[in-house]
């Protein structure tokens, strides 16, 4: 796998799993839409080759931070961003960082299954070009690898020219973590991956997170405590305060789950105001 | 809910509601019969002029006999001129629009109220415009340069709209996962949103051929009324809809080839209507952008 | 990239500026020579003898937009109606796609067939035909299709929550429309009206065929009438100088005028479209 996309020769993918540094880590970061804050100080270390599941009510500002960190807030008019995040010796929000190659690094999963409107093939094959594998027979090996890797590989393998749309909405979303896989990133950022899916399809796409563990840091958001708390290594917990949302604990799932230190925290865990 | 309920009090009565259903039906009605009306008198004392030999002979007498072929040459270079400017300039100017500036950019919003002006001006003031700029001061004369340039001028604000539809009916997710997987802007144009927002553009060209070829104040000064044939885009030569009105307006008798004129004209512009509609249906995208 | 596209953008939006940098530089000599008063003050049209009262003209537009607005607003709202709440699915599809090919039937068109069917049976009643009235009759035929249209569109935005609660409180359908639907959609109606009054006020082609060109302030409907519009058409082929030059004024009121509607209809228009 490391071979294939000499551009990515380089990455840190082989010497990856070293969770006992922080893969991202942010410093007193906020972000505001025009004068309306969506989180403010969040400080958050997120370990290398774990799973770091954001949870918290809506609105808190959990889809809003997973932005900040492959800078999709660029995309955003009148939004603002302040802090600090590193990502590895990478100042991520220094405005001479190379977008184009971070968010190559750091995937991004949304929501909605959004395929493109192009074949199953050439979902994967369009980004790759783009990034500028031109090799037919190595773009071919990558996407079978990817495809692979999402399990969706013996349910496609002979339909690869269908459009994309004609897969189901299970299937979309791990086409479009195979997208995201096959440009090799260290890192996965999920929108709550599975909330727009059927529960069957749901479960498929949440075990195949699971399995992706050790391999990249993924970063998950969801709503679902039990999905949390399932498939989590590490779990933070983002709450509303005076109109915009704070970092409230962080731990690992046992921490969390069993023993928070927050009364917030032991409140949103039992259901209280959950 | 109270506000409704108050103000419908008389409609308790329950011939008021049939009275209004009445109003309602007698005016659809009326505007249908108006409607076949036109159309029939046309198509009626139309239909009995169209021959090959209509299409494609040169007019003559004044238009009184003979035909129009050069007439429909003329009105087809003059669209081709006013496509070849306005569609890359309107195609810019709605990619730039719709992709690269933020709703509240105030540069953006004063070539969007702009554009809402220039598609207000009545065509005889582009008439003019055309004639003074294009045909005296750039030195094009009475040609269909003049013409074409003219009506691309007045076409830019429907390209630019229908295709700026086109753009914001592609979802907001396809940005965010193209941008999140690395893609340049202008990758995503050209391989994703282009071909995206291709229904919305075709509709806005079908739309702008349509106002092309129905105009005819803003092409008098422009392109001007010698019915020969052209030779080349620096000649004079006479829209279609501009021989309707010489032959009803100037010429004794010429009742008859403008009723078979007005039919060509109007078939064209119900085939363009038609097309606009078939591909506006197939714009299939679920709407709503929205970035956050 | 971006910077080119903003060129682009950028000389589609001068456009506009363009052209009323050259309507005024037109204007300018006769305006030095005169000033604007004169315009509404001399006793006559006779350009060649320096009298330029465009004022008939101006009452001739006024009167024949003001005409066909009063006529074209209830009948395209009520075919909006039509279309929305009273006709059956297809019949209502059918319906539409008839108002849109009405709105795409050129103005020569409507204009040829105003001067061999309607300005004959109109001179049947009350010579001499070519008249205000002529030309009001196919002004509304013209403008028709844009109120109906806009008017359909802002009635499709009513959220049909409030059609359910009216339902549910058993109002009859007139009830609904006038006391929920009207009110919900009254700017999208107001729009409407403010963009075929500026159609009305520009349409050349069609006036010019129907309404006889003569140059006074109508007293009746039956008196023919010459309208801003038509005055350009017909005399600029041959108007030089000065002449001229006060033609190109009259194309600067109309400019004026429909600029001031369009700010108008942007700021009531609802800010739903450019966001």
């Amino acid at each position: 796998m490391t071979t294939l996309y000499p551009k990515f020769e380089t990455s840190p993918t082989s010497q990856h799993p070293d969770s006992s540094s922080p893969f991202i880590c942010t410093e007193q970061l906020s972000l505001y839409y025009g004068p309306q804050p969506a989180f403010e100080q969040v400080n958050l270390a997120i370990p290398a080759g774990q799973i770091t599941s954001l949870v918290g009510p809506s609105g808190c500002g959990k889809s809003s931070f997973l932005t900040c960190l492959n800078r999709l807030t660029d995309l955003i008019s009148n939004c603002r961003v302040t802090g600090r995040i590193r990502l590895g010796n990478l100042d991520v929000l220094d405005a001479k960082t190379d977008t184009t190659a971070l968010r190559r690094r750091v995937g991004m999963i949304l929501q909605k299954p959004n395929p493109f409107p192009l074949s199953i093939w050439r979902n994967l094959a369009f980004p790759l070009r783009e990034h500028g594998v031109r090799d037919r027979a190595q773009i071919d090996e990558i996407v079978e690898t990817a495809l692979q890797d999402v399990g969706l590989w013996d349910e496609v393998k002979d339909r690869l020219k269908a459009p994309a749309q004609s897969l189901s909405g299970g299937q979309q979303q791990r086409l479009c973590i195979a997208r995201a896989l096959a440009l090799q990133p260290e890192a996965l950022l999920m929108d709550e991956p599975c909330s727009a899916l059927d529960p069957i399809s749901s479960g498929i796409v949440e075990d195949l997170i699971a399995g992706l563990r050790s391999r990249y840091t993924i970063l998950v958001v969801t709503h679902n405590l039990a999905q949390a708390r399932r498939i989590a290594d590490n779990v933070a917990l983002f709450w509303l305060q005076q109109n915009s949302g704070r970092l409230i604990e962080t731990g690992s799932v046992q921490e969390i789950f069993e023993a928070p230190k927050s009364s917030i925290t032991a409140a949103y865990i039992n259901g209280v105001r959950g | 809910m109270a506000k409704p309920l108050q103000r419908s009090s008389p409609s308790r009565s329950p011939w008021l509601d049939r009275l209004s259903a009445f109003g309602v039906w007698s005016v659809a009605l009326i505007i249908t019969a108006i409607f076949a009306w036109i159309m029939g008198d046309i198509l009626w004392r139309g239909a009995g002029q169209i021959s090959w030999d209509f299409l494609t002979l040169p007019p003559q007498n004044a238009g009184r006999d003979g035909g129009i072929g050069p007439i429909l040459v003329s009105t087809g270079l003059i669209l081709v001129v006013c496509l070849s400017v306005s569609l890359p300039l309107g195609l810019g100017t709605a990619v730039f629009l719709s992709e690269f500036t933020a709703a509240d950019n105030g540069f953006g919003r004063l070539v969007r109220r702009s554009l809402d002006i220039l598609s207000g001006v009545p065509s005889i003031v582009f008439g003019l415009f055309g004639y003074t700029f294009f045909a005296q001061t750039l030195g094009l004369g009475f040609s269909i340069l003049s013409g074409g340039l003219t009506l691309a001028c007045m076409v830019l604000p429907i390209l630019i709209r229908s295709a700026e539809e086109g753009f914001r009916a592609v979802p907001a997710d396809y940005r965010l996962s193209a941008a999140s997987l690395g893609l340049s802007r202008t990758a995503t144009l050209w391989h994703l949103l282009l071909p995206a927002a291709v229904p919305g553009i075709v509709v806005g060209l079908v739309l702008g051929i349509g106002r092309a070829i129905a105009e005819t104040a803003a092409l008098i000064f422009t392109s001007g009324y010698v019915d020969r044939m052209p030779t080349s885009l620096l000649d004079s030569g006479r829209a279609l809809s501009v021989h309707i009105f010489d032959l009803s307006m100037n010429v004794p008798g010429g009742d008859a080839p403008a009723y078979g004129s007005a039919l060509v004209l109007v078939v064209l512009l119900i085939l363009l209507n038609g097309a606009a509609n078939w591909i506006g249906r197939r714009l299939s995208f679920q709407s709503g952008f929205h970035w956050r | 990239m971006v910077w080119s596209l903003q060129a682009i953008a950028a000389i589609a939006g001068a456009l506009v500026l363009l052209i009323a940098a050259f309507l005024i530089g037109e204007t300018l000599p006769v305006l030095q020579k005169v000033g604007f008063l004169p315009f509404f003050t001399d006793p006559a049209w006779n350009p060649t003898e320096a009298l330029y009262n465009l004022a008939p003209m101006l009452w001739g537009t006024l009167f024949a937009a003001a005409g066909s607005v009063l006529l074209a607003t209830p009948l395209g709202i009520l075919s909006a109606m039509f279309c929305q709440y009273y006709a059956p699915a297809g019949i209502a599809l059918l319906y539409r796609r008839l108002i849109e090919l009405l709105a795409g039937i050129p103005s020569v068109v409507y204009g040829f067939w105003g001067l061999v069917t309607l300005v004959p049976l109109i001179g049947r009643l009350h010579p001499p035909g070519p008249s205000l009235l002529a030309g009001m009759l196919i002004l509304t035929m013209m403008i028709l299709p844009t109120v109906a249209l806009t008017a359909d569109a802002s009635f499709a935005k009513v959220p049909p929550a409030y059609l359910q609660g009216a339902a549910s409180l058993g109002l009859s359908r007139w009830g609904t429309i006038w006391g929920v639907v009207i009110p919900a959609a009254k700017s999208g109606l107001l729009t409407g009206v403010i963009l075929e009054t500026g159609r009305a006020l520009g349409e050349t082609m069609a006036i010019l065929m129907v309404c006889g060109n003569v140059v006074q302030t109508p007293q009746s409907i039956f008196d023919p009438i010459r309208t801003l519009t038509a005055n350009i058409a017909l005399e600029m082929a041959y108007a030089l100088g000065d002449h001229r030059s006060a033609l190109f004024v009259s194309g600067l009121i109309l400019m004026g005028l429909v600029t001031a509607l369009v700010i108008v209809a942007d700021a009531i228009a609802p800010e739903e479209n450019h966001g």
